[in-house]
């Protein structure tokens, strides 16, 4: 018997599908009827009719149908099933026979044809004696059939040939070969399919009726055999539902038989091959649940069907088997769209199989270890080649009662089995199997499940000597157990490693193995440590270890040449190995004791070692290597030939290390690796190597766990002086920072600092230094990294005496002071200008060199001093605009005032020196502008104002802004020293909007007037158009006024000429009086009007009281000229009804 | 009675019989813990059940998983023939399990992350646990 014993048979694992053979084609020599057999095959999809073609000629014998039994009184039957009735009835016996026949209707032998017909017909008939098999006659046709009922020859004739043939009218097709081949095909075997089914049908019905000529006694056997055939034939028929239901009947049935030793096989193969019907079919009806359930009860009824103990290992075989094929069945429907889930999926029943097998290979390893001889002659040859029924024993087949028939053939049976089961591969299937479980847990999730067959795989790789592959797995799974701090369980992986890597004498292996099995992490017993340290010893004095307990004693020989080998072999005698992600048993933790050291101080390092082994661990040498390699010098131990460093077990042991940086590493950040060397030149040596300072994968829980101890008990360093190791810290690095200056630097200042303002900051330097402070250089400005705009709006002088301009610098670098002798001082000023508001930080960096000696060694030292200042500034200047009233338009060529206010933020008081008037388009209505402010004093909040009377000449262009100018103020501080420069603010005056007036009118008044006096005021009205413009002119009569002159005229003015209208006014109350109005409105230029002329007249007049008595009533006259007219008249009453009157009269 | 009880506070495994399969069987059994407690936080916030119920069944254990609100996990092993233990002993028994494990952290000279030294949590253990002689 071979593996394939336990595979499941094909026949059983396909989908039985209706089988139908076709005679008559001739598919080699004739292109029409491969067309035809091409049309059948190709294209199978799952939308075409479930029928499995056949091309058999037409004299093809079919399997002889056996007589029909008329009475099953004495028949018993040998077995369940046959092995060879599946197959038959899904290759051999036919569901349909269909003859294909080239045949016209109007073919002109048609006599002779027909007789030919039908005599295939008859040949095939004969052959398929005593079976229900269905004949079919296909006629291939040249011609195109007309429509039914059309062609009368056609149904006359085939009714002729179906009379001679004996068929049904049903049986009887046409297939004309014409472009539509694949659509008539698919017609056909639809056809065909029907004729297959009643076939199935009929022969369910004669499996059924057997029935009931069976007793329970004798036909236990074919009470199952009966329901699988059903259910089996169902499944041809594609009635699924149906199958099942006869799967299931057939499934209890077959556990319904009495089991004994001789029958056990038989019935769990039977079993097992129904319960992979039902499963199949229950996932395939998408109740996966139901699969699982069936399952699960067949296993619960099998799982204790052990039969023989001699051939238990047959038991474990198959139950592999059914967990492994239900697995298969289950991936096969998630493949089809089913979802599985994390506790629920293939890799269980994988895992399961894989358990199985392990089990099988333990039986086996037990009970076969005595059939070392084939026995002869080989019990189980048959004379077929192979069994009638399943499940059955080669020697003695068909043998159904509880005792074997020959205990002795019995005897030599299991023997060959048993020796037949020792040449199986089983860790091959094992790894098979867990391989694909590995796969399904990884898709659902299971980490740790992956982890733990991985690590089942290994250890089978381990014993099917594969050391290499073994040692590949383990190494990869070892890495998660160590992340999670599963130590019981890394300790076992870690044995079996150790194991791996002794058969195969991997010596760097092996050294790693041995060290972590000796570290913290190992949960060995002590005298099992010492063991393994012992070994690990001998492998660094270039010895041979001791062989690790219960490895194979054949390996282990192959083991010991191997590593006589190994030492023999001079080269590779030195190991590197990054302990890091180990926990090795040696620990290091290295720390400097400070984060930062000075130039001038000595570096100080320590670095702690401890050994978690059984046995002092000699220690060869210590190195630490700096990222600068130069101090590695200064930190090494090496142990002397007389006396060793040693590592006592659980003891900490501390190396100190001092050295001196270089002046070069300023700035820079120190690292430390570690480097322990076991073993001596002379044997093996191994570099233990830490980066970074040392700790391990564990190290890290192990302090975080220690600060949380002493943190609830309180426990500090001091309070126990012997080291903690856990709570020991790593510190692996430091800086070298500059020496500490002993030099101080004062400034003193008066903030705030004013805009444009000379701010002077005077800079004391005072050095404390024993030696000679020499190169001392001072920088000074605005500190950078503050906004880009502080930048360019801030500027640094040294210069005090004149006012820098914009293109000093806003940072003064290096300028150099010279020497500095111990204990004197240095003073300097540094002058700052804003132009812009704002605080700032300014820097004042002095740096300088001196020589001084660490540790007897020179070295330069470079001091740095920084201070901070930090100003706000002031504002210093505001302006206005104004004529006595704000104007938002300047008219041209009239005049109008311009006014400035000065108003202080300064906290000091400042001095004015002058202030001026510089004009860009106007010009001054006035001689000289001279300054108003000269030397005035300004405190804080105070406002000076100045006045100017401007006018604006007409302009060429026709913008209607225009600059004005700027205005200069010079000033300083009140109590700064006269030597201190003025300081000039420029204010740029804003741009007026400009208009024309086509009219401009402008009065002529006293400055006051008296009551009852009389006022004369004369109006001037210019036109400035270049037309003739007609005006029209009237005075409002107003309570505080009586007047004289023209009360409403129209008058034209020429272009640039000037009207004079003069007006007595006679005042009659005192005080600010509103003027009588003046109307004038323009009936040409309608945009200018009263409102718009008005603002250039003064609306007010002061009027005095008389001093004297006034109570002279002269009236008065006035002449007015008026294009020419010339009237005067009088004004006798102050009435205005009256004036009004007259007026109008003399209009 | 349980074959296996095992406590897993983010590192720790207490008191098991020392074989090598519970251990993988226990910690095989994480990741349907972490997998239940992950997609049980999502939709029901606070409100979470401690007991997560059989976590998976395997040809010879039955394995039942318990999560504490601060992700202490109890996992308890039992035979798959034994029928005897109801869910509902399951539960009470964790909780039992809980309760004596509240008892332990409670304890001021205990550590939380050390390994459990109690004999009142030993024997409530020992007390689930199957006698085998």
């Amino acid at each position: 018997m071979t593996v394939s014993q336990w595979e499941l048979p094909p026949e059983l694992c396909c989908r039985p599908m209706a089988f139908v053979a076709l005679t008559g084609l001739d598919v080699v020599y004739n292109a029409v009827h491969r067309a035809i057999w091409d049309a059948f095959c190709a294209n199978r999809r799952a939308d075409r009719v479930p029928i499995s073609f056949k091309v058999l000629p037409g004299d093809h014998e079919y399997p002889k149908c056996r007589t029909k039994r008329t009475s099953y009184e004495w028949y018993i039957p040998k077995g369940i099933l046959k092995t060879g009735w599946m197959n038959k009835h899904l290759n051999l016996v036919p569901a349909l026979v269909v003859l294909f026949y080239e045949l016209d209707w109007d073919d002109p032998q048609w006599k002779e044809k027909q007789s030919e017909c039908a005599t295939k017909v008859e040949i095939v008939r004969t052959s398929l004696q005593g079976r229900n098999t269905k004949v079919a006659v296909v006629l291939i046709q040249k011609k195109t059939p007309l429509p039914p009922g059309e062609d009368l020859v056609a149904s006359e004739r085939a009714a002729a040939l179906c009379n001679a043939c004996d068929l049904s009218g049903k049986s009887l097709f046409v297939l004309p070969h014409t472009d539509h081949l694949v659509g008539y095909i698919i017609r056909l075997e639809n056809a065909f399919y029907e004729h297959a089914q009643t076939y199935y049908y009929t022969e369910i019905r004669r499996v059924k009726s057997h029935k009931e000529f069976l007793n329970k006694t004798t036909h236990q056997l074919l009470f199952v055999r009966h329901q699988f055939k059903i259910a089996f034939f169902s499944e041809l028929k594609q009635d699924t539902q149906n199958a099942l239901k006869y799967y299931r009947t057939a499934y209890s049935l077959v556990h319904e038989l009495r089991s004994h030793e001789t029958n056990m096989l038989e019935i769990k193969t039977m079993s097992g091959f129904i319960n992979y019907k039902i499963c199949r079919l229950c996932f395939q009806h998408n109740t996966p649940l139901d699969a699982i359930a069936q399952f699960r009860k067949h296993i619960d009824l099998c799982k204790k069907k052990i039969g023989s103990a001699e051939l238990s290992f047959e038991h474990a075989a198959w139950m592999s088997k059914q967990f492994q094929s239900f697995g298969d069945l289950f991936d096969e429907a998630i493949k089809l769209g089913l979802t599985a889930i994390q506790t629920q999926n293939p890799g269980f029943y994988y895992q399961q199989a894989a358990c199985f097998s392990q089990e099988r290979k333990q039986l086996a390893q037990q009970l076969c270890q005595a059939a070392v001889n084939y026995p002869s002659p080989d019990p189980l040859d048959t004379q077929s080649g192979g069994l009638d029924f399943y499940g059955q024993r080669p020697w003695r087949q068909g043998h159904q009662s509880i005792d074997p028939p020959d205990g002795e053939k019995e005897k030599t049976g299991i023997l060959a089995l048993q020796n037949k089961e020792i040449d199986v591969a089983h860790s091959e299937l094992i790894i098979a199997l867990l391989s694909n479980a590995v796969a399904q847990f990884k898709k659902y999730k299971c980490p740790r499940m992956k982890s733990h067959l991985m690590v089942q795989m290994g250890e089978e790789y381990y014993h099917a000597k594969d050391y290499t592959k073994a040692l590949k797995l383990l190494d990869y799974v070892m890495c998660d157990y160590r992340t999670e701090r599963w130590w019981g369980l890394l300790t076992a992986i870690l044995i079996t490693a150790l194991r791996c890597a002794y058969l195969m004498a991997s010596v760097k292996d092996y050294i790693i193995y041995c060290m972590e099995l000796l570290g913290r992490a190992s949960t060995l017993k002590e005298e099992q440590k010492g063991r393994i340290e012992k070994n690990f010893f001998k492998v660094l004095m270039n010895e041979v270890p001791d062989p690790e307990p219960d490895c194979d004693p054949s390996s282990v020989a192959v083991a010991r040449s191997l590593w006589n080998d190994c030492i023999a072999l001079a080269a590779s005698n030195e190991f590197t190995i990054e302990v890091q992600d180990y926990i090795p048993f040696i620990q290091c933790k290295a720390k400097f004791c400070s984060p930062s050291f000075h130039i001038d101080q000595p570096i100080q390092l320590q670095v702690f070692l401890r050994a978690d082994c059984p046995h002092p661990v000699p220690l060869n040498k210590l190195a630490i290597s700096l990222s600068n390699q130069e101090y590695n010098q200064w930190c090494v131990v090496e142990s002397l030939a007389q006396e060793t460093m040693s590592l006592l077990p659980r003891a900490t042991k501390c190396f100190n290390f001092r050295f001196v940086a270089k002046s070069e590493d300023v700035g820079k950040k120190i690292e430390v690796s570690i480097e322990v060397m076991l073993g001596r030149d002379n044997g093996r040596c191994v570099f233990l190597t830490w980066r970074g300072a040392g700790g391990d994968i564990a190290s890290h829980h192990e302090a975080l766990q220690a600060t949380r101890s002493s943190r609830r008990w309180g426990r500090g360093f001091e309070m126990r002086p012997e080291l903690d190791w856990d709570s020991l810290l790593i510190q692996h690095s430091t800086m070298i920072i500059s020496r500490l200056p002993k030099l101080s630097v004062q400034l003193s200042h008066q903030p705030p600092a004013l805009i444009h303002e000379l701010y002077r900051i005077s800079v004391t330097i005072e050095s404390q230094e024993e030696g000679v402070a020499k190169d001392v250089t001072l920088t000074a400005g605005l500190k950078p990294g503050q906004d880009a705009i502080l930048g360019q709006s801030t500027h640094v002088t040294l210069d005090g005496t004149k006012v820098c301009d914009d293109t000093t610098l806003a940072l003064l670098p290096d300028v150099p002071l010279g020497d500095l002798n111990s204990g004197t001082k240095l003073e300097r000023s540094v002058y700052v200008r804003c132009r812009s508001t704002g605080p700032r930080v300014f820097l004042f960096h002095v740096a300088y060199s001196i020589d001084t000696t660490v540790e007897g060694q020179q070295i330069v030292c470079k001091c740095h001093k920084v201070e901070n200042v930090v100003t706000s500034l002031a504002q210093v200047s505001l302006l206005w605009m104004s004529l006595f009233e704000p104007l938002d338009q300047v008219a041209i060529d009239i005049p109008f005032m311009l006014m400035t206010d000065i108003f202080s933020t300064s906290p000091w008081p400042l001095v004015l020196a002058s202030s001026c008037l510089q004009l860009l388009t106007m010009t001054s209505n006035t001689p000289q502008l001279q300054s108003q402010l000269e030397e005035v004093v300004l405190q804080t909040g105070e406002c000076a104002s100045e006045c100017f009377c401007l006018r604006c000449p007409p302009l060429t262009n026709s913008n209607n802004t225009v600059a004005t100018g700027q205005y200069l103020i010079s000033w300083r501080r009140k109590p700064s020293n006269a030597g201190s420069p003025l300081i000039q603010t420029t204010v740029t005056l804003p741009h007026v909007i400009l208009e024309s007036v086509p009219l401009y009118i402008h009065a002529d008044l006293p400055s006051f007037g008296r009551v009852r006096e009389s006022l004369p005021v004369l109006y001037y009205i210019e036109n400035r158009t270049a037309l003739v413009q007609e005006v029209d002119m009237a005075v409002e009569p107003s309570d505080a006024f009586m007047f004289s002159g023209l009360k409403q005229v129209r008058l034209r003015i020429l272009p640039g000429s000037e009207q004079r209208m003069l007006y007595n006014y006679y005042p009659l109350m005192a005080g600010y009086q509103t003027l009588p109005q003046l109307n004038i409105s323009l009936p040409r230029c309608p945009t200018t009007n009263t409102h718009t002329l008005r603002r250039f007249l003064p609306q007010r007049i002061f009027v005095k009281v008389m001093c004297t008595d006034m109570h002279r009533h002269t009236p008065q006259s006035v002449l007015c000229e008026c294009e020419g007219v010339k009237c005067a008249f009088l004004c006798p009453q102050p009435q205005g009804r009256q004036l009004d009157d007259i007026s109008i009269a003399a209009a | 009675m349980a074959v296996c009880i095992a406590v897993i506070a983010k590192e720790v495994t207490v008191p098991t019989q020392n074989k090598l399969k519970f251990h993988y069987t226990v910690h095989t059994s994480l990741d349907v813990v972490e997998e239940k407690v992950s997609t049980v936080g999502k939709s029901l916030g606070d409100q979470r059940e401690l007991y997560l119920g059989l976590l998976y069944p395997t040809e010879d254990y039955k394995v039942y998983g318990y999560v504490t609100n601060s992700k202490v996990k109890f996992v308890i092993v039992v035979d798959s023939s034994n029928t005897s233990l109801r869910d509902n002993e399951i539960r009470s028994m964790f909780r039992k399990l809980h309760n004596s494990f509240t008892d332990v952290m409670c304890n001021p000279f205990h550590n939380p992350g050390d390994p459990i030294q109690s004999k009142a949590f030993d024997g409530i253990v020992s007390g689930m646990m199957v006698q085998t002689g």
